[in-house]
């Protein structure tokens, strides 16, 4: 045969291979070195994380999915618009895969940017289940770089998923070690006076609350592609180019505050939508968000991408060099944040208010409306002493640093970020569509999600109703849905809807932007909308991997739609 | 044939609320299926040590707690046991199997059956009580128990963590026990029974699994109580060194 021929065969068949991006993966155990430990875990082809999928936006992707584990499993496809089936939410999109079986997902790719795919079974996300995606556009980015890095943060622990998640039950501290110990009752009454200390403990221990309830799960090391502090994952570069990041946090439990110490960060996308291009020294990523950078290197010297817990407690880190081997300096972790009253104001909401004092049945109707008037205001009234108490002496902390405010940080809040350097820490505010996919139009209706818990008990639940007792949340397609989100606990969740996207309400109308998880701080309300345009099943939950295990989670049905598909509602 | 009775009628109680409660405890395996979890179990000793008294008394003493179940509803298994060296015997060797279920915000509602059985007189009670963390971070756990033979009496527990670093722990605890009649055959006398006074101080070795630690216990018996030690002998005040471990798997 010649080469001509075989040539023009092969150009003949291209075609039909264009049309379709095809992935065989396979589930399996195996071991994961983190510099600190090794471990078992759950990876993809045989390593944690698994491959990067690469696709093209409008092709057809066919991925086979082999179970090798001796238990069900199961492949969500994090952030990407398909058909609910295919969307790999065991008991809610499909039954699962089975040990041993092949699953072939098959859907259209109908979108660009940067996502990531996770198994939905059990706690194999957190063992280590989980990879990339990364999907090119059919038109040309809006934005120039030469050459791009997925930079896919973890948070490996030494123990499995299932013996977190119990310990978590039998002591819901038990992975807290920034407790606030005698040595800093001192050192606070030293600086601010022994009754003032004493004042603000009584306060948090009357209310049987921790300051430093901000990680649940410490003791973990922060991966950068599956590789270690000390492993240092290192992007090569060469001097003057542009470099796309695209970072994605598939940590279980795990906020990240990014730095690259010396260089600028230009966002451009968040959640795989791009954005109109905003420049910051460090932006924080939620659990399950993804957001691409792009720095300029003019130097020739090594960076450090440095990500570092919420709470302190663990950092991930790698390096941006012109050759292997190059280092910069690792910064050292700050000091870890403690909450505020203001995280804690809805916590106090809840409690005081509307559980025991009023008494919500009896409060909502006309019988009680000129008696409970009154009612309320006593238990307001209580309550402003009680927060005027605290301002003294709880606030005192936050009160001498005078702190940007932020309006999806409850005013006042110890979560509220600052950047390493003083300069631009990214804000939701600053998120704006670079090109809206939807005609802007008023909600159809709003639906009020309180985001509630017990931290004591480690339960975690959604308008204080855990999943298994739950009742779907209903929607009828072609809605445009706007959803209220308040958060009555004291941690952050980041909440995350399948299949349909979620405008984030940042006051911007339709440059409002699009993502996949929304960030909610304690003692805060943020608003998004979802235009209903996916009919089926869908699951839609807190994603720090044990909150939505403890019942943060909840199973969203949308009725009629052009294709009323098969699903039992 | 009044104490039969009682017992059968606790154990009834028992059997139908575990009957009753296994359903929901099945309901695990869908739930897994999808990221969520809805049972758990855990297996803790809070205090197995070794003591040793003023008076060159050696003592070997355990509180352990098993449990599983859902946040609704666990069953739980917890003991107390004393093994005296001197005389290879239990002193006391206590079983609690209740069944807890949260009633408010930080507390639980248990109820079941206790069977002592340690040298000497066996007894069977019925249990009801109420566990969990008041403000201030205060543990309590407290109990009122009914024999098989009529008597009441009433176990009151409170601990306090005091963290000296997030690895050394002080914990201080005191128990008590008081009696609405007396019990002659098990040295139990009517009101004020005894005082357990202890501090400990523990260090976390592995995670919260494994905290080795030493602490003092002080233990005095009051009232007709003491009267019965005393006619027997023994001593009604006692101060021990402890050294043991908290464990938690």
């Amino acid at each position: 045969m010649n080469k001509q021929l075989v040539a023009g065969l092969f150009f003949c068949l291209l075609p039909a291979v264009a049309i379709g991006a095809q992935y065989d993966i396979t589930v399996d155990k195996v071991q994961i070195d983190t510099g600190d430990f090794v471990e078992e875990g759950i990876g993809y082809n045989g390593a944690s994380p698994g491959p990067t999928l690469r696709f093209k936006e409008g092709e057809v992707a066919t991925i086979n999915v082999t179970n090798n584990l001796d238990e069900m499993t199961s492949v969500h496809w994090h952030g990407l618009i398909l058909p609910f089936e295919q969307d790999g939410v065991p008991g809610i999109s499909f039954p699962g895969i089975k040990p041993g079986e092949t699953f072939t997902y098959e859907f259209p790719i109908a979108q660009a940017g940067t996502y990531w795919f996770h198994s939905h079974s059990g706690f194999q996300e957190p063992n280590g289940a989980y990879g990339a995606i990364v999907i090119e556009p059919e038109d040309r980015e809006p934005f120039r770089y030469d050459r791009d890095y997925v930079v896919q943060l973890t948070d490996k622990h030494p123990h499995s998923g299932d013996r977190i998640m119990r310990n978590l039950k039998t002591s819901a501290d038990y992975y807290n070690r920034h407790q606030q110990t005698v040595g800093d009752f001192i050192g606070e009454a030293a600086e601010q006076g022994f009754f003032a200390t004493l004042k603000d403990r009584l306060m948090w221990g009357g209310m049987r609350m921790m300051k430093a309830d901000v990680e649940d799960v410490q003791g973990f090391t922060g991966l950068i592609n599956g590789k270690g502090p000390a492993q240092n994952w290192t992007g090569l570069f060469k001097p003057g180019e542009r470099v796309r990041l695209r970072f994605i946090n598939s940590s279980a439990m795990t906020y990240f505050d990014v730095r690259i110490p010396g260089l600028e960060m230009t966002v451009v996308q968040a959640d795989g939508n791009n954005v109109q291009p905003v420049t910051v020294d460090e932006f924080r990523i939620g659990v399950a968000e993804t957001y691409d950078v792009i720095v300029r290197i003019k130097d020739e010297k090594a960076y450090t991408i440095f990500a570092e817990s919420m709470g302190r407690s663990g950092y991930a880190r790698g390096t941006l060099a012109p050759e292997e081997g190059m280092e910069a300096q690792v910064p050292e972790l700050r000091e870890a944040p403690l909450l505020t009253m203001a995280d804690m104001a809805g916590h106090m909401d809840h409690q005081g208010m509307d559980h025991e004092a009023m008494g919500h049945p009896a409060m909502n109707h006309e019988a009680m409306d000129h008696a409970a008037m009154g009612q309320r205001e006593v238990a307001d009234e209580g309550m402003n002493h009680e927060m005027a108490g605290m301002d003294h002496a709880g606030m005192g902390h936050s009160s001498g640093n005078a702190l940007p405010t932020d309006p999806f940080y409850a005013s006042g809040s110890g979560l509220s970020p600052v950047a390493a350097n003083g300069g631009k820490f990214l804000s939701y505010s600053d998120l704006k569509a670079q090109h809206p996919l939807y005609e802007e139009r008023d909600p159809t209706r709003e639906i009020e999600l309180r985001l509630t818990g017990n931290m004591e008990r480690y339960e975690w639940s959604i308008n204080g109703i855990k999943y298994e007792h739950a009742d779907p949340i209903v929607l009828q397609y072609g809605e445009r849905v706007r959803f209220k989100f308040v958060n009555e606990t004291m941690m952050t969740h980041p909440m995350h809807l399948h299949g349909m996207w979620s405008i984030l309400d940042v006051g911007e109308g339709k440059w409002n932007p699009l993502k996949h998880v929304i960030s909610v701080a304690p003692a805060t309300t943020v608003y998004m909308e979802t235009e209903v345009d996916a009919p089926g099943e869908w699951a839609f939950h807190c994603h720090l991997s044990y909150h939505a295990a403890a019942g943060m989670f909840r199973k969203i049905v949308v009725e009629g739609g052009p294709e009323q598909r098969g699903g039992n509602s | 044939m009044n104490r039969h009775t009682f017992t059968e009628r606790t154990l009834i109680f028992i059997l139908a609320t575990l009957i009753l409660t296994t359903p929901a405890l099945a309901e695990e395996i869908s739930g897994k299926e999808t990221q969520t979890a809805r049972t758990f179990w855990g297996l803790a000793a809070e205090k197995l040590e070794y003591r040793y008294s003023d008076t060159d008394e050696e003592l070997a003493y355990i509180e352990g707690d098993a449990f599983y179940g859902t946040d609704e509803l666990k069953l739980r298994w917890l003991l107390e046991a004393e093994w005296d060296k001197a005389h290879s015997a239990w002193e006391t060797l206590e079983n609690q199997f209740v069944i807890q279920t949260p009633v408010s915000e930080f507390w639980d509602a248990k109820a079941g059956l206790r069977v002592d059985t340690p040298k000497g007189q066996n007894r069977r009670y019925g249990v009801l009580g109420l566990t969990g963390l008041a403000p201030q971070w205060l543990e309590v756990d407290t109990s009122l128990f009914v024999s098989d033979k009529g008597d009441a009496s009433m176990d009151f527990e409170v601990e306090y963590e005091l963290l000296v670093t997030n690895y050394w722990i002080a914990s201080a605890s005191f128990e008590t026990r008081i009696a609405f009649h007396e019990d002659r055959e098990t040295g139990v006398g009517e009101g004020l029974n005894h005082t357990e006074t202890g501090i400990r101080l523990s260090y976390d070795l592995a995670y919260r699994s494994f905290s080795p630690y030493v602490g003092v216990v002080h233990e005095r018996q009051y009232g007709a109580a003491a009267d019965m030690t005393e006619a027997e002998g023994g001593d009604t005040e006692n101060w021990f060194a402890v050294i043991g471990a908290r464990m938690m798997f």
